[in-house]
């Protein structure tokens, strides 16, 4: 009997999220020469968060080009390279500085595949560092995600495991439709078991997944609330609640279906988010539950999410982000009693 | 004195840094804006290439002048007029190769009717049966822009990105001297000198912002003299004179082509409509003012060259305006018929795939469009004013 004598398999290692999102570009790049990636420092600095770190030295300036510091000009250009069949990924350095590129994005990069009835799609990426609990200064810890959503075309995104930061953002760059790649920071440096030889597949864009089963009540998030949401779930567990916890991964598309079918089982919904609450995501998804499973909610959906004021000063940032505390709070207000 | 000037070690110099970058002087444009027409230069011309932009003059304006009349008849909901603006429209089109590329703002449409692009695709946006009518593949023409200058970057990222492909391709970007005040015109003409990117803007000043009159929009010696800050030539001329704006603009496209970088063009033009119909130019601008323009007309001034050089007889000029005539009837006559867009077809090219939450709108829309053929009773017997109350 001859035996064949398998391939060592090494072990996973932990890998940070910024580090697959690193390679999702490189590998983008590899896979595809009209994947160019485009914006401010991304060159020999390799990014302020080092996402683009060695793509200019392996693909050349070209490929990964450091641009004028002006970000309407980095999307408007990034919309003529896609207009000629390149698949520009372009990156705004924070949130905040995504502002300027807003009517690019809302008149041009929206709508180009409507305004010509097809004929000119634009598959362009645009990654976004957002959101807070990194202690950055006033302009460098906005949720902006509110915007992008109310813009319709646009694909809004958003990983929150390793995991996901690789497979989405492969996702997004292979899309056809315009990208709005929002990548948590905090989680940056977050890890997790990750193979970059063999990156796991993971569920397509529009698609949410249930990160904790549970009985008792749905959180409903996203991006950087995730972990926060996990640990809620965790520390519920003292108090006899039994919660699960999806993970949109999309916000547009949007998934009504596996969100109501938790709902539907658990009864309860508190939608949780880093973004101001009025006008926020939590309100669409809040209404959506409530116009799909009025007949099995036990209680209002609540939401969770940032304070209704400008980001504030990063002392004072605790109080405005959720956590977890904030989280459990709500889900006592669930109407257990009746 | 400082403590260095007294140990005898100060020498004067400059920051360590500071070098000079590039010379001001070759991008200046001229003091006075260049004119081909009725100078020594126009016998330098190809008689044919003036015969040609004649008669594209000619179909231009009796475009304009269509076109003018069809929102009078309600076929078309708007329409931003170029008379006055002809000779820069026709050039724009006439310099570009196919494989170039046309960037036009939404009073550019003649521009694009010049390219070769069906008039009815074009007017689509004006007419407002859908967006963009034409496809932007099929001509190398970028959609109408609308939103001012938004249009420049994206013609500036086409050129680098055909650079990077090793095609001679040029792109050549339209905007009005309003245009120029914006973020993007600026965002533009520095990210196409910095990447030295195959591009000509072309910027038709044509005096008025609808009423705002240049003074209140730019304190510059010149609209092309912003060039220089870019390390871009500018160059500045008469934009009714078709011979010249053809010239400059073939100038900068060769320049463009051959890796020379961009150009910014300046044509010094005058705006003879209304902003658009629904404007009213009487409120802002007197009549001398107009009529000094008038007197400047593009298909006037290339008239004159043509005839007092014999290269225009009686019969060519009956002939040029009888093909405009012809091609005004063909545009009214299928402008007269009604367009139909399908209502259903509102959903079909947001996304690649519709979305779950568009299939929804989508069933609703099919809905009350079946109940509307329905007639007043209504899908469920109600009558409409029942409904209504409900």
């Amino acid at each position: 009997m001859t035996t064949v004598a398998a391939a060592p398999v090494k072990p996973a290692k932990p890998a940070t999220m910024a580090q697959a999102l690193n390679r999702a570009l490189r590998d983008a790049m590899t896979a595809d020469p009209g994947v160019h990636v485009l914006g401010e420092d991304v060159g020999a600095l390799g990014g302020v968060f080092r996402i683009t770190d060695g793509l200019t030295r392996e693909f050349g300036e070209d490929r990964c080009t450091d641009t004028p510091l002006a970000e309407a000009g980095i999307l408007g250009t990034a919309v003529g390279m896609a207009m000629y069949g390149l698949r520009p990924v372009v990156e705004m350095q924070f949130d905040a500085f995504a502002h300027p590129a807003f009517e690019q994005l809302v008149s041009h990069v929206s709508r180009m595949r409507n305004r010509t009835a097809g004929r000119m799609p634009l598959p362009l990426t645009v990654r976004i560092p957002y959101g807070g609990g990194i202690g950055g200064v006033e302009h460098h810890s906005d949720s902006s995600e509110a915007y992008y959503m109310a813009t319709p075309g646009l694909h809004v995104v958003t990983p929150a495991t390793v995991a996901d930061a690789y497979g989405l953002l492969r996702q997004a760059i292979a899309s056809d439709d315009p990208v709005v790649f929002l990548e948590p920071k905090r989680l940056y440096w977050s890890k997790d078991t990750w193979d970059p030889e063999r990156p796991a597949e993971v569920e397509p864009i529009g698609r949410a997944v249930v990160r904790r089963t549970g009985t008792s009540a749905t959180l409903v998030t996203y991006g950087p609330s995730l972990p926060v949401c996990m640990e809620a779930a965790e520390a519920a567990r003292a108090e006899g609640w039994d919660l699960e916890v999806i993970d949109l991964r999309s916000l547009v598309p949007f998934d009504d279906e596996t969100v109501c079918a938790s709902v539907r089982r658990t009864g309860r919904a508190v939608v949780v988010h880093e973004s101001p609450g009025f006008g926020g995501p939590g309100g669409e998804i809040a209404a959506r539950i409530t116009e799909r499973c009025f007949h099995h909610l036990e209680a209002p959906v609540l939401r969770v999410a940032g304070l209704d004021i400008p980001y504030p000063p990063p002392m004072l940032e605790r109080h405005h982000l959720p956590g977890v505390d904030r989280v459990l709070d709500a889900v006592a207000r669930l109407q257990w009693e009746g | 004195m400082t403590v260095t000037e007294q140990q005898g070690g100060y020498r004067p110099s400059p920051p360590p840094a500071w070098q000079p970058r590039t010379d001001p002087a070759p991008l200046l444009p001229d003091a006075e804006p260049y004119r081909v027409l009725g100078t020594e230069a126009a016998e330098g011309v190809d008689p044919a290439l003036l015969r040609r932009l004649h008669a594209e003059l000619v179909r231009g304006r009796r475009y304009n002048v269509q076109a003018t009349a069809l929102t009078k008849q309600g076929r078309l909901a708007v329409y931003p007029s170029s008379t006055g603006q002809e000779a820069c429209e026709v050039a724009a089109a006439l310099v570009l190769e196919d494989r170039d590329w046309l960037f036009p703002s939404y009073r550019d449409t003649l521009a694009v009717v010049a390219r070769g692009v069906d008039p009815v695709e074009t007017l689509t946006l004006l007419r407002g049966d859908w967006h963009h009518g034409y496809d932007p593949h099929a001509h190398r023409v970028a959609p109408l822009s609308t939103p001012l200058a938004t249009q420049l970057p994206h013609a500036v990222g086409l050129a680098h990105a055909a650079r990077l492909k090793g095609d001679d391709v040029v792109a050549l970007a339209m905007i009005g001297d309003g245009g120029t005040s914006e973020g993007d015109f600026h965002e533009a003409l520095n990210f196409a000198a910095v990447w030295q990117a195959p591009v000509v803007f072309l910027v038709q000043n044509n005096g008025f912002a609808i009423s705002v009159p240049l003074a209140k929009q730019t304190a510059a010696p010149s609209l092309a003299h912003k060039a220089v800050g870019y390390g871009m030539p500018g160059r500045l001329v008469d934009g009714n004179d078709a011979a010249a704006v053809h010239e400059v603009l073939a100038d900068a496209v060769r320049r463009a082509r051959e890796g020379g970088g961009p150009t910014l063009v300046e044509a010094v033009t005058y705006r003879i409509d209304a902003h658009t119909n629904a404007d009213d130019a009487t409120r802002y601008r007197g009549d001398a003012e107009v009529e000094a323009w008038r007197a400047h007309d593009p298909v006037r001034l290339m008239e004159r060259e043509l005839t007092a050089r014999g290269l225009l007889d009686d019969a060519a000029l009956d002939a040029v305006r009888q093909e405009a005539e012809e091609m005004a009837a063909d545009l009214r006559a299928r402008m007269n018929q009604d367009a139909r867009p399908d209502p259903m077809s509102l959903f079909d090219h947001v996304y690649a795939e519709t979305t779950t939450q568009l299939r929804e709108q989508r069933e609703m829309l099919r809905a009350e469009l079946a109940a509307e053929q329905d007639g007043p009773e209504g899908r469920d017997g109600r009558t409409a004013q029942e409904g209504d109350r409900r």
